[in-house]
């Protein structure tokens, strides 16, 4: 475990001295951070500029929604995509073979390969927005909702790596397939939206099908101390299972895999 | 840029890029389906709007409009900016600079190809969009209609140049990747691909009226769902001819600028 922790470590500090060498690209990720706050808020500042509350939810508990999506979104960007996008380039150079024959586990060297630094950027706008909600609310947190909340928070951030190593396991058998991430971006974008504020058949398919509501809007309850005890337990045990599924599939999908170089 | 011999190439230049679609079919279907951000927006806005109308707007309305959107944005949605920062960054570009016709154009061709197909999947959507709102939401009159062809058109030419155009970027920057969300980012909030443009905030709403993007989905989905005057008509469509124009002139000047800086890597 504490191997696995250093070499975590030691690939960090590799990306961030990468991210060092390009000093002008923090201007940049700056200005984009705050363009990409501005950018995921204005839909929902439109409609609660024409309603008072949507299917439960105000403006101000729908903005939690909005930083979850946010901090989550950062995470994917910062850390899982990057290393996935590496994974599907290493499959099919054939450089992967370097990976396998480390002896480390090679989903867990895969998985903290790249980081891209900056993302914290956005995790630090995630919070503001957060402050700024409860600052709209009047009232702070309870420090147990707090903690429910960061819990369910970390079972959304593993039920989104689940599905993405998942995605990636597929590479190992249809070579080209980097834009499978995109899909997977383009429907995680629904996440920025409370899940009930859709009907019928969109919130059965974003609550089991394709969990995104699981990542935001129920860690956006527990915050909100709204959250039903069975729903949070539900949470987890989903989380976890999506885990155990997406391991056993990249097990197999190393088993088949055969090296592209030589 | 020799004209007849880019048009003598044409047919094949056509071929190459329906070959290549069938080719890589997979990618070709991951690629579309990354486009349903107003399938989505659809279902958000038809419960919003279920109980009473959301500001003029019925149920009915949001669906013309979303399935609108859907199809305007298959058949003029491109990926060429992707395509031309992968080939500068895997030196593959070299190649394509050793044959004698401006790559604008063959990439261009190699786009076109692919619209056929791209009305494949259009078609079922164009369907239930006619059987579901049918006249209650859409445009009857037959000059506005037989408009929307060439609008689609000019609105396919925009956003491939633009594409285009960001692609070129790589030849100076390498956070491409970043550039090319944030101007996602923009398109679909300008655009009307989010939303309709008269929902937004006024001063966006102003902002949106003289950017490209409105010019690159909102109008032919306005020539579609909303029934215009000749005055309306007009200025839409000299709007796109005008952006269309500008879109193409400021690509090939990136490109040529670009193009003096590039050095092969590897290949």
């Amino acid at each position: 475990m504490i191997r696995y922790l250093r070499l975590a470590s030691v690939q960090l500090k590799i990306s961030a001295a990468a991210a060092m060498a390009y000093r002008s690209d923090f201007l940049l990720e700056g200005v984009l951070a705050i363009a990409w706050l501005g950018l995921t808020a204005l839909p929902l500042l439109v409609l609660f500029d024409g309603r008072a509350t949507v299917a439960g939810w105000d403006e101000s508990s729908a903005l939690i929604v909005i930083a979850a999506f946010m901090a989550l979104r950062a995470i994917l960007e910062g850390v899982i995509s990057p290393s996935l996008v590496d994974l599907v380039e290493r499959i099919r150079s054939g450089a992967f073979d370097y990976v396998l024959l480390k002896p480390v586990d090679a989903q867990a060297m895969i998985s903290a390969s790249r980081f891209e630094p900056w993302k914290v950027f956005d995790l630090l706008g995630a919070l503001a927005v957060t402050s700024y909600a409860f600052y709209l609310r009047g009232s702070p947190p309870a420090a147990v909702d707090i903690a429910l909340g960061v819990v369910l928070f970390a079972a959304g951030t593993i039920a989104m790596y689940s599905l993405w190593i998942l995605c990636a396991a597929l590479a190992f058998w249809v070579v080209r397939l980097d834009n499978l991430t995109y899909l997977l971006g383009s429907i995680f974008d629904v996440a920025r939206w409370p899940v009930q504020v859709f009907s019928g058949v969109w919130r059965f398919v974003f609550t089991f099908v394709i969990p995104v509501a699981v990542m935001t809007t129920f860690p956006a309850m527990a915050l909100l101390g709204r959250i039903e005890a069975r729903t949070a337990a539900g949470t987890i045990g989903g989380a976890v299972a999506l885990f155990v599924i997406s391991r056993l599939v990249w097990r197999a999908a190393i088993r088949s895999y055969t090296s592209a170089s030589s | 840029m020799n004209a007849g011999r880019a048009v003598r190439a044409l047919p094949t230049l056509l071929r190459i890029g329906v070959a290549e679609t069938i080719a890589y079919r997979a990618e070709f279907l991951v690629w579309i389906l990354t486009t349903t951000l107003p399938l989505v927006m659809l279902g958000l806005w038809t419960s919003v709007a279920a109980e009473a109308p959301f500001r003029q707007y019925t149920s009915a309305d949001f669906v013309a409009y979303y399935l609108a959107a859907l199809i305007v944005r298959n058949l003029t949605g491109s990926w060429v900016a992707w395509q031309i920062s992968e080939e500068i960054r895997m030196g593959t570009m070299a190649m394509r600079l050793l044959r004698p016709i401006h790559p604008l154009f063959t990439l261009a061709a190699g786009h076109v190809a692919a619209i056929p197909f791209r009305s494949l999947v259009v078609l079922p959507v164009a369907v239930i969009l006619l059987v579901s709102s049918g006249s209650s939401a859409l445009v009857t009159e037959p000059l506005q209609l037989a408009l929307i062809v060439p609008s689609l058109a000019l609105a396919w030419l925009i956003t491939f140049t633009i594409l285009f155009a960001l692609g070129a970027l790589s030849f100076w920057v390498t956070k491409t990747m970043a550039l090319l969300n944030l101007y996602f980012g923009l398109f679909s909030l300008l655009s009307g691909y989010l939303l309709p443009l008269p929902l937004l905030p006024r001063f966006i709403a102003r902002a949106a009226e003289v950017l490209p993007f409105r010019f690159m989905l909102s109008v032919p989905v306005e020539l579609m769902t909303r029934t215009l005057d000749r005055r309306e008509l007009a200025t839409l469509l000299l709007g796109q001819l005008g952006w269309a124009i500008a879109c193409v002139a400021l690509a090939m000047f990136l490109w040529q600028r670009g193009v003096k800086r590039f050095e092969s890597v590897g290949g």
